[in-house]
């Protein structure tokens, strides 16, 4: 539990530090700061609605690539290409949505469960060129994001392009292929629920399960878990990438069932990789990617207010995950090698 | 029908310059045994930097801008992965966030968000007398912008460095066995840095040509992936500056291929054409089984 206080505690420490950096840098910029933080405010916290249709809804995606994230990298599986899995998800989804009679319940069961197949089998292809071949997991998912983002060019231009075949999108999908609203009056859907029981299901599944058990020894130290726990390390990992895709998938599958209604090509505005930055500074602990998907999630709803209202660009917002990241992991390195050994971080290795 | 196979061909050429000296840069940084996912935000950077030393200081200044610009984000990534030891691929994708959003936000605050495109004094066209009166490939392949015979002279220079001087066999020994390397007295960390701080030059370098002998002005995401490209590049051409320079190529005509197709008025679905690269790249991978050529300490923190 303390070092779960911890992290809150670091998490809540790096959301002032994000803000902060934010506001140097539209200062810097010659900006209006005060102004600018008003609107960052206003846009993530100013009223309900910007709490639930605003930093919720961005969380969720978040949350659930996050999610992914963090499966793989606990496995020791370097998998970046959640960004390629979880559109190959919203292209599957939409597919599934669109083929199925509207109907009952159907659609929307067909469309989740295809975009969780289609993030898996992308994954799976890394997961198989790494079994069978050795590839490395960062460039086979590099390679595999651009497969995905020209496929789903071509599908938007192609084969699942709107009947008037003007816009380079899907037809928008029919009400029984949405996911319900989870607050009524605002745009929160079900997806954000969903989320969240799927952290805590994951915290718990790691921590208490066997199979959790075999995937944390795997990544910590394949080569210990082969010899002394007698793990198949190979399909630990497999199943991990695969997991890690099924979980990016979903999260595609929901953005398109929940938000957008249909697909188009830049239906994620980088997800994928700001789902490194969430997964990371949750230190890789499922229940605690919902803490720090929700900052990520205000932060991008709250700089989306402050483009509109104070004229700051809303794109900022990468270099302050940018820094964040690079913070974490100096941070991380330096207490793996005991920098701050006398201080009070060092106290988390205890 | 020459018409437009002059200009496939001139296009293919046009299209693998950035992508050569992008995925040259990555090459030196990879054979030095750091992986930098971070090219992608060497070349924005690049191009950014491009755009304000050559609307200061004419086209020329701009190239130096643009190594200047690819060199410093290169540099603030060597310094997290080779002095401090993080994680590369994961500091490296924070590079390119950085690189996006740092020149992205700029861009608007320097000249207004969405404002009038800016344009900047761009290079012609050199054609090298009686080369390029060759018929067909002469004006596709020899009246090209400088940069492009750069590009050729820079992987000549790198093949030559890489496999024929002291500098370049320890830059290699780094890639392979650090620790021995260390033993042998080679100042690891520095050339590390060194090899990495120039990959990034020319990732930048790739995107001062995008701006100086392309576009002519500067878009927000202009780089469009071509640093990751420029990896998977390095991957196809096993990690050998000639290779980088032909894999450029492969790329560069799959791009090419739409401008034909259009010229030729087919409707074939080029999307598909432009994804075959990397699932060539996959290919060749697995058929050269997982790491290839790669160099044996590529992508690990030094001990």
């Amino acid at each position: 539990m303390r070092a779960t206080t911890l992290r809150l505690a670091l998490v809540g420490v790096t959301a002032a530090v994000a803000a902060a950096l934010l506001l140097a840098i539209v200062a810097a910029a010659g900006h209006d700061a005060p102004r600018a933080l008003a609107a960052l405010g206003r846009g993530a916290f100013g009223s309900w609605d910007a709490v639930l249709s605003g930093t919720l809804l961005r969380a969720t995606p978040l949350v659930l690539a996050g999610l992914a994230v963090t499966l793989a990298f606990r496995a020791g599986v370097l998998n970046i290409g959640a960004e390629g899995q979880l559109l190959a998800g919203a292209a599957a989804a939409t597919a599934a949505a669109l083929a199925v009679p509207a109907a009952g319940p159907w659609p929307l069961m067909t469309a989740l469960l295809a975009g969780i197949a289609g993030g898996a089998a992308i994954a799976g292809v890394a997961a198989w060129l790494r079994a069978r071949f050795g590839v490395l997991d960062v460039i086979s998912t590099l390679m595999l994001n651009a497969v995905v983002q020209y496929t789903v060019a071509w599908l938007v231009r192609g084969p699942l392009q709107e009947p008037t075949r003007i816009y380079p999108q899907s037809p928008t999908l029919d009400a029984a292929a949405r996911l319900p609203v989870l607050v009524p009056g605002s745009r929160l859907h079900v997806g954000w629920a969903v989320a969240v029981l799927l952290a805590i299901a994951g915290s718990w599944w790691l921590a208490r399960t066997a199979a959790g058990f075999r995937l944390r020894a795997t990544g910590m130290s394949p080569g210990a878990a082969a010899s002394a726990g007698r793990i198949d390390v190979p399909k630990v990992t497999a199943w991990a990438f695969v997991g890690s895709g099924a979980l990016a998938g979903l999260a595609g599958a929901v953005e398109v069932t929940g938000v957008t209604y249909a697909l188009y090509e830049n239906l994620s505005p980088g997800y994928g990789f700001t789902a490194i930055a969430v997964a990371l500074l949750a230190g890789l602990e499922p229940a605690l990617v919902i803490a720090t998907g929700l900052v990520f999630g205000a932060l991008e709803a709250g700089a989306a207010a402050m483009q509109r209202d104070a004229g700051v660009p809303a794109v900022l917002v990468s270099v302050v995950e940018a820094l964040l990241i690079v913070l974490l992991v100096v941070a991380e390195r330096g207490r793996q090698a005991g920098w701050f050994r006398s201080g009070t971080i060092g106290g988390e290795r205890a | 029908m020459t018409e437009a196979l002059t200009a496939f061909l001139e296009a293919t050429v046009r299209t693998a310059t950035p992508l050569a000296l992008a995925a040259l840069g990555e090459t030196i940084a990879e054979r030095a045994g750091v992986i930098n996912v971070g090219l992608e935000g060497c070349v924005i950077a690049g191009a950014f930097g491009a755009l304000v030393t050559a609307g200061a200081a004419g086209a020329g200044v701009g190239f130096v801008g643009a190594l200047a610009a690819g060199a410093a984000v290169a540099a603030l990534f060597a310094f997290c992965v080779v002095r401090l030891g993080t994680d590369q691929i994961i500091t490296g994708t924070a590079m390119t966030l950085l690189g996006l959003g740092a020149t992205g936000a700029l861009y608007a605050s320097l000249y207004g968000a969405g404002g009038a495109a800016l344009s900047v004094p761009t290079v012609g066209p050199v054609a090298i007398p009686g080369l390029s009166s060759i018929p067909v490939v002469g004006p596709a392949l020899f009246a090209q912008p400088v940069i492009a015979y750069v590009a050729v002279a820079l992987v000549v220079a790198a093949w030559w460095v890489l496999w024929r001087t002291h500098v370049g066999l320890a830059l290699r020994a780094i890639g392979e066995a650090p620790e021995a390397a260390a033993a042998a007295g080679v100042p690891v960390t520095r050339l590390r840095t060194a090899a990495v701080v120039v990959g990034g030059a020319l990732g930048g370098l790739a995107g001062g040509t995008l701006v100086l002998a392309q576009a002519g002005t500067f878009a927000e995401g202009m780089s469009a992936g071509r640093g990751f490209v420029a990896i998977a590049i390095v991957v196809l051409g096993r990690w050998h500056p000639v290779g980088a320079a032909l894999g450029a190529l492969v790329f560069g005509a799959a791009t090419a291929l739409q401008f034909l197709f259009q010229a030729m008025g087919w409707a074939l679905p080029y999307q598909l054409f432009l994804a075959l690269p990397y699932v060539l790249t996959l290919a060749a991978l697995a058929i050269a089984r997982g790491r290839g050529a790669a160099p044996a300490a590529l992508g690990k923190p030094l001990s």
